[in-house]
């Protein structure tokens, strides 16, 4: 359980130093008893002139307990309502002392740990630059339960708590005093010092002791949610939210119709009591569950490196080569960069690595503009990148990631060219995204040390890097991989080898049966909006343009000419036939040439008229049943690649697919949907799907087993 | 009526003080009506795409309840989309009037089967907030000496002789048999507990009655309208009442109808529709009126409303059981019993707003189903409803069991 100590100094003043049992402070079961026994405790207190919150721990408080809150099921609702009102009950009388109180914020307060800083009247945090403060919990379908949305709404004013509570942003210590979410950013030294300075310094001034919903006359800033400005804004607000959530996260909509309530329609205490409700009606929902178990628990495990063999010691990269300046090449040379690697980048001139360089200074620029980085900074980042023509140029780089196009021909003559160019015990990796990582190895001298380093574009903002194992790839090799992700701020999954590996491969699938849609007759635009509907970022359609019809002709026909696929079993062979006409009778090759399936102009995008030669006015298919074939493509290629052990764990395969390829946030990820829409019910749908639209929708053996078995995947 | 109007279901929410402290306080009152609309769906197995229309009284129907909150509530309740809603505005008669309109549609056969009550969530949306010349245009009240409704219930008691003590043991009565009939489970069919969006119920029964209520208690209270009526109120209402001495200022807020927050929901439709969905017709609305009287005391409508009633339906006092006369005031329930001669032991037998509060435009669909409810449990066959209405208006309901 740990404690809360409890010291009271010669001038009345009680400091409580929350120490829980384990490496942080949580709203665990243990919380209760002593956050209650404290309150009564102080509440008993004789010559009481204040409180100081502070922690024993790194971090101030970690907030709630989410493996509790994902236990909690539909019979469990009310039993929570009641544990949340009787913390609520305590914060309520924590902030009604009468006394001063302070939250000395030693490191980070996130979550329910932020809530407990609200209920003090003064928040003091140590400089750190590194602690974060906020209140994270919609990005994991959930609200901030325990007084946040009402207390930080009637803090900051609706506007302004609307990106930390809708959005979940965390701040670091300074740029929480900027907002007003605390009040003072001391020396971490002087943190407990200043809390005692600042209760001695308001010493019988009732005030200071009182709460802001507390005190007669108090006014929201920016008004309440009933002025005309703020229900526009209001209304605009969940618009917005609509368009980001597809109205299926529910998280957000509760927070904004929280707060809502909150800034001038009830009082403050029913706005908490409704907070609360609003709050525990989220706990079952299948998309919280889904949210919690992916983006926290699996997230925690990808992240936490245990795909990594442990008994390789930890390796920085200190000097990176990069082959080819392109898209992707300069995406890497970019997030690279940005982590302080000095950066070799290579392409066949010295003027196509000179424009791979501009490029990146584009980025950089951007984030000047913005007012993220100063220009110092950014002139520091470009300095690290070095462009050049000659390989020597590369000589001594312990990783050296070639980014040329994807033609095994040019591939191989690259590797050979400049692997013995690596520093000692140097590493290579390929940033292909569809040529097996066994047979570039082939030509590999050392292929213990060959690997695939798998991108996302655009590099700058996707933070997946799938990690692929080629089957000579050495444990050392995969280690320094990892740790090269990490370095960079990438989220690394460890795949084995296989065609397309785990991401292309799966991409592919919903990719192509979108086009089947299109070439069995059905209204592209009707397939593009359910896909969107489903929660997907973008449109099927919209997303081959994107990487270009021609090169996906290319690589498919790359890959039936190196044997990885057989023409004879393609499960569409309608969709190949009708990308084949597109690209060599339409010339409609993509988005770069402005034709693809869509028209570009000038007002976006519209759908190219041409593909009503397609269109069957006899075809008939339901809403379900166009959003199911695309999701169901995706699900069951990530259950054959775990079947197929190319994915390697359940937790890689959920975050591979919610950060690299559009798993829409609310499944969890293409297998833990399957967990929370029930086992029996996927193969029930995949054996629909099959016997209306193909045999590609045949559930796999390790579906049946799970559904057999009634065990989840994990 | 050229096709009778059934009345199939009569359903309220439970009231509770309309304040920041009241227990309703939380809930929007479009799911306040929503959920109502919810509890007639379940009941009856409702096929919603059947319902013509959704009539709800509001007498303030801006901020949380403006744009049409019966379109609204209907959609809240993901009813049909093919079912319309209006929101009507007859100060208190609202709720009624919206009962009275839904007969008149079916009546006509214009329409089959219509939903009508009312939604008032006076602690979010507080009296007056719709503002309106009749009490805050200086030039109009000036004109037609529009004094406040307690003015002219101390008026009614000053000319008819309710004495304090008359009027506070009339409010002592309404609590005496308000608590009776909700704890004997009386008013149990028809009250619907209000639950949040995940099942937990917020209140289950009307919870502004204070059953210890007595005497004593109620002569500590202090007038609610002697101050008013002292910054030239009173001299406004004698200008129209010039026989008067003085207004004697009676009611105060123990012997007034209470401010609380409510809905209340009556499923009204023709036989036919009734065969058709298997709905079986409770009472019928055998006649309806609403007239105008002295708009300056205001609330001397509900006696002639009635009588105007019982004459369009062929009947006598005798031929009804029982009398709902909204209790805004003592003073009004005690002038409707002069006006028909009623003994109060057939009035309001089970209290009314004096107890158990008037969510202004919910009330009138509130005493149907307290009145359908009384008529089942004592066995009896015609029931009249009234209520005193803002500028002089009066509105009656005459319903018979079937």
């Amino acid at each position: 359980m740990g404690e809360f100590r409890f010291h009271q100094d010669a001038d009345g003043i009680v400091t409580v130093t929350m120490d829980m049992d384990g490496p942080v402070n949580t709203m665990s079961e243990a919380f209760w008893p002593l956050y209650s026994g404290t309150i009564a405790r102080l509440e008993a207190t004789e010559g009481l002139t204040g409180v100081i919150w502070t922690s024993a721990k790194d971090t101030f408080f970690a907030g709630g307990d989410l493996n509790m809150l994902r236990s909690v099921g539909p019979d469990d609702v009310e039993r929570m309502f009641g544990a949340v009102e009787r913390v609520k009950a305590l914060m309520r009388r924590h902030e009604r002392l009468g006394v001063p109180t302070v939250a000395a914020i030693n490191g980070a307060a996130l979550g329910g740990g932020l809530e407990l800083c609200l209920a003090c009247n003064r928040r003091i945090a140590a400089d750190n630059p590194k602690t974060k403060i906020g209140l994270p919990e919609v990005t994991l379908g959930l609200l901030p339960g325990g007084g946040g949305v009402v207390r930080l709404t009637w803090l900051l004013g609706l506007e302004a708590a609307m990106p930390y509570l809708l959005e979940g942003r965390q701040v670091s210590p300074d740029k929480a005093q900027e907002t007003g979410i605390v009040h003072e950013v001391v020396p971490a030294d002087r943190l407990l010092s200043r809390a005692k300075e600042w209760i001695l310094s308001v010493r019988g001034d009732a005030a200071a002791a009182t709460q802001p919903w507390d005190m007669k006359g108090y006014r929201i800033p920016g008004g309440p949610s009933t002025s005309p400005r703020n229900m526009t804004r209001i209304a605009g607000a969940a618009a917005m939210l609509y368009r980001k959530t597809r109205g299926l996260l529910p998280a957000p909509v509760h927070i904004l119709d929280t707060m809502t309530e909150a800034a001038g329609k009830v009082d403050f205490d029913t706005a908490t009591r409704y907070e609360s409700r609003r709050f525990v009606s989220l706990l079952p929902r299948t998309e919280t569950r889904n949210m919690i178990s992916t983006l926290f628990f699996d997230m925690n495990k990808v992240r936490g490196g245990a795909s990594r063999p442990k008994d390789v010691p930890p390796a920085q990269v200190r000097r990176l080569g990069i082959l080819g300046a392109g898209m992707m090449g300069h995406g890497i040379a970019f997030s690279a960069a940005m982590a302080g690697i000095e950066v070799v980048l290579k392409d066949i001139s010295p003027d196509a690595a000179r424009r791979g360089r501009d490029r990146v200074a584009d980025l950089l620029d951007r984030r000047v503009e913005k007012g993220r980085m100063t220009p110092d900074a950014r002139n520091a980042v470009l300095a690290h990148i070095t462009p050049t023509d000659r390989a020597e140029d590369l000589r001594g780089c312990d990783l050296i990631i070639e980014a040329v196009p994807e033609r095994i021909e040019v591939k191989d003559a690259v590797l050979r060219e400049h692997e013995e160019l690596l520093a000692e015990g140097g590493f290579w990796g390929s940033n292909t995204s569809t040529l097996p990582i066994t047979r570039l190895a082939q030509k590999a001298r050392r292929p213990e040390n060959f690997i695939g380093l798998h991108f996302f574009s655009p590099v700058d903002r996707m933070p997946l890097l799938e990690i692929v194992l080629g089957e000579k790839t050495g444990d050392e090799t995969l280690a320094r991989a990892f740790d090269f992700a990490r370095q960079i701020g990438k989220t690394p999954i460890v795949v084995n080898d296989g065609t397309g590996f785990y991401t292309s491969r799966t991409i592919g699938t919903k990719m192509i049966e979108a086009v089947q849609l299109v070439a069995e007759g059905h209204d592209p635009v009707r397939v593009e909006n359910l896909t969107r509907a489903l929660g997907m970022p973008t449109g099927m359609l919209a997303l081959l343009d994107e990487v270009q019809i021609k090169l996906v002709n290319e690589i498919h026909d790359t890959q039936v000419k190196m044997g990885l696929l057989d023409p004879a079993k393609e499960p569409n062979p309608e969709a190949r036939a009708l990308l084949a006409e597109m690209v060599e009778t339409h010339g409609r090759t993509g988005k770069a040439a402005g034709k693809g399936f869509y028209d570009y102009g000038p007002e976006g995008r519209t759908i190219w008229p041409g593909l009503a030669a397609w269109r069957d006015a006899n075809a008939t298919i339901p809403d379900e049943d166009i959003k199911d074939r695309i999701l169901f493509r995706a699900v069951l290629e990530s259950l054959r690649c775990l079947e197929e052990s190319v994915l390697r764990s359940v937790a890689e395969g959920n975050v591979g697919s919610i950060l690299g390829i559009g798993a829409p946030v609310w499944t969890g990820g293409y297998i833990q949907f399957v967990n929370t829409f029930g086992l029996q019910r996927s193969l029930n749908r995949c054996d629909e799907l099959a016997s209306k639209y193909g045999n590609r929708f045949a559930p796999p053996e390790i579906l049946k087993r799970h559904a057999a078995e009634n065990r989840p995947f994990t | 009526m050229a096709t009778p109007a059934c009345i199939f279901d009569a359903i309220r929410t439970p009231r509770s003080r309309g304040k920041p402290d009241g227990a309703l306080h939380e809930v929007k009152p479009v799911q306040l009506a929503a959920g109502l609309l919810r509890e007639l769906q379940a009941r009856h197995d409702l096929d919603t795409a059947r319902v013509d229309d959704v009539i709800l009284g509001c007498v303030d129907p801006v901020g949380d309840q403006g744009a049409c909150i019966a379109k609204a509530a209907a959609q809240a309740a993901h009813w049909d989309e093919s079912v319309p809603g209006v929101q009507l505005d007859r100060f208190c008669a609202s709720g009624l009037e919206a009962v009275n309109m839904a007969a008149a549609k079916i009546g006509s056969g214009q329409q089959d089967l219509v939903v009508a009550g009312g939604v008032e969530s006076m602690s979010r949306v507080p009296m007056l907030s719709a503002g309106g010349a009749m009490f805050t245009d200086p030039d109009f009240v000036i004109d037609q000496l529009s004094v406040p409704q307690g003015i002219g219930a101390d008026l009614i008691a000053t000319l008819d002789g309710y004495s304090r003590e008359e009027v506070d043991a009339f409010a002592v009565e309404s609590h005496r048999r308000a608590a009776r009939a909700r704890d004997s489970g009386w008013f149990d069919r028809s009250v619907v507990p209000v639950r949040d969006e995940n099942g937990i119920v917020i209140l289950e029964r009307d919870d502004f009655i204070k059953p210890d209520t007595d005497m004593q208690k109620l002569a500590a209270l202090r007038p609610s309208f002697a101050q008013m009526g002292a910054y030239g109120y009173d001299d406004m209402a004698l200008a129209k009442y010039p026989q008067v001495e003085r207004i004697r200022h009676v009611h105060t807020p123990g012997n007034s109808s209470g401010i609380v927050d409510g809905a209340s929901a009556v499923l009204i439709g023709s036989e036919r529709v009734g065969r058709e969905l298997g709905l079986t017709p409770r009472a019928r609305i055998l006649a309806a009126t609403v007239i105008a009287t002295d708009p300056v005391i205001m609330l001397t409508g509900p006696g002639p409303a009635a009588k105007k009633c019982l004459a369009r339906a062929g009947l006598t006092v005798d031929d009804i059981d029982i009398w709902e006369i909204n209790e805004a005031f003592a003073s009004v329930a005690l002038r409707y019993m002069r006006d028909l001669g009623l003994e109060h032991a057939v009035t309001n037998v089970n209290g009314g707003a004096i107890a158990m509060g008037h969510p202004l435009g919910a009330t009138g669909g509130m005493l149907i189903s307290i009145a359908l409810d009384e008529l089942e449990r004592r066995g009896g066959r015609r029931a009249m409803i009234s209520l005193c209405v803002g500028g002089g208006m009066g509105i009656s309901t005459l319903i018979e069991r079937v």
